[in-house]
């Protein structure tokens, strides 16, 4: 065990971990969002709404992260010419746009499998006293039915960030320097690859967990009405 | 459009990385399901030591990334072996097989997702179904070999078919450890045809095959295992 070479790469450690969060947080924060839209088109009743929506979660649920990657980022090689005339070229050289745009889609898709079940869970009673209120549309779904159906899905989507969080080590392999990426180089470099690896595995732990008792915590907030102190035998009913 | 999808003849390599693919697949559920069987009854088992451990297993593993575990022990585990054997003095030299360090780490991560699921099942089986073997004079093993193992598999088989869905897409992080499998192969016909897009489109066309037909296997599972449930007439 050579505990040295631990402490000399402690520094690296921290900047991969700083790319690893940010990795993570910039693509969670967008694909929420426009999982939300994915899944609301995923329920809609019009074939040309919820086929394209279920045609790009199909996709990218049933091809390996790795090969999405390869393609985003190996893709831009074969369609330079095009890529350039479209002004996006400057972007796709990047590795860290490729990969942000990649772990973004990836966690779409899935996040819009969790909130459809979200949705559809949603009590119809909610829906009619909503309508009955006046509400209709866009209104409807952002005051009853997406809070109502985020609440219902935020266990999974705990499960989707982790995933994520975890997947975001893929990025390595296009020359990021995460955290999997900077034990990747230094180990090269010293030979002690199992003290290395076992020091990031320790780090992902650590994040892992972190998040998943950051969710807890919002999860408690969230359903903070379910909680009021109301007697029992009322609780039944709000449920 | 006909020259995108030209392969340039690397098809047959594509396809036999996919038979690859397939027995890195096959090869490391074998494993998983008989880990997370085997960390399934520790874990439900009365024995502290037994289910502290299935514990421990279950927490740390769901824990780390795969790629981070396959290059731990690809490339970590000789190493290990070795700083071992120069304390006795020895000098040794292992080199791993990609084929087998990548499906046993792999097929190790996933035991830990199975063992969840067989968990849940265990507990779905209904008591009165096991008072009912005990009643019948068999004995707690017979019970648990004739009525809450075969009963258990009716619960697991769509969380068990999740991990297979799962397990098989990150059969593709092996090719990180130079196993020619499907993944691997696109990625030599890219750099050769200098196509990269139709080669891992392609590939990833192969994944989604593999998928489609894995629903399909599962849906007539679950069906073929739940023939014995009474439903209300339609």
């Amino acid at each position: 065990m050579d505990i040295d070479v631990i402490i000399q790469t402690l520094p690296d450690f921290f900047d991969g971990a700083v790319i690893t969060m940010k990795l993570t947080v910039i693509s969670v924060t967008i694909g929420f969002f426009l999982a939300l839209v994915v899944a609301v088109m995923r329920t809609s009743k019009k074939p040309y709404v919820w086929m394209p929506a279920y045609g790009f979660s199909f996709y990218f649920r049933g091809t390996p992260l790795l090969v999405q990657l390869f393609l985003i980022y190996y893709e831009s090689g074969q369609f330079q010419d095009f890529l350039t005339d479209v002004g996006l070229w400057t972007y796709f050289r990047e590795a860290w746009f490729c990969a942000l745009l990649t772990l973004t889609l990836n966690t779409t898709a899935y996040s819009a499998e969790i909130f459809r079940g979200g949705i559809q869970g949603v009590s119809f009673g909610e829906i009619e006293a909503g309508r009955a209120y006046g509400m209709s549309g866009f209104k409807l779904y952002r005051r009853i039915i997406l809070p109502s159906a985020i609440r219902i899905a935020w266990p999974a989507y705990t499960n989707e960030v982790v995933f994520l969080l975890q997947a975001t080590s893929l990025v390595s392999i296009i020359t990021l320097m995460d955290l999997t990426g900077v034990a990747r180089v230094a180990s090269a470099r010293t030979f002690a690859f199992y003290e290395l690896f076992l020091t990031i595995a320790v780090i992902y732990l650590v994040l892992v967990y972190g998040v998943i008792f950051i969710f807890k915590r919002i999860e408690n907030r969230i359903n903070a009405y379910l909680n009021l102190g109301i007697p029992e035998p009322w609780k039944c009913i709000s449920i | 459009m006909i020259e995108f999808f030209d392969l340039e003849g690397y098809g047959m390599l594509l396809l036999k990385g996919t038979r690859l693919t397939l027995a890195v697949g096959v090869f490391s559920i074998v494993i998983t399901l008989l880990l997370g069987l085997a960390a399934a009854l520790c874990k439900l088992s009365r024995n502290k030591i037994l289910s502290g451990l299935a514990e421990v297993y279950t927490t740390v593993i769901r824990g780390i990334p795969e790629l981070v575990l396959i290059l731990l022990v690809y490339y970590g585990g000789p190493t290990v072996i070795q700083d071992i054997a120069a304390l006795w003095g020895k000098n040794l030299y292992i080199d791993l097989n990609p084929f087998v360090a990548g499906s046993v780490t792999i097929g190790f991560i996933y035991g830990a997702f199975a063992t969840e699921v067989y968990r849940g099942a265990f507990l779905a089986v209904p008591k009165g179904e096991l008072e009912a073997g005990r009643a019948c004079g068999m004995s707690p093993f017979m019970t648990f070999r004739r009525i809450h193992l075969p009963q258990m598999c009716r619960f697991a088989i769509p969380g068990l078919g999740n991990v297979w869905m799962v397990l098989i897409k990150a059969t593709a992080l092996i090719s990180i450890i130079q196993l020619p499998e499907l993944m691997r192969s696109a990625d030599v016909a890219a750099r050769s045809t200098r196509k990269p897009f139709s080669c891992f489109f392609m590939a990833s066309l192969l994944y989604l095959g593999i998928t489609i037909l894995s629903l399909a296997f599962q849906q007539w599972a679950e069906r073929r295992a739940d023939r014995g449930v009474r439903r209300e007439a339609r």
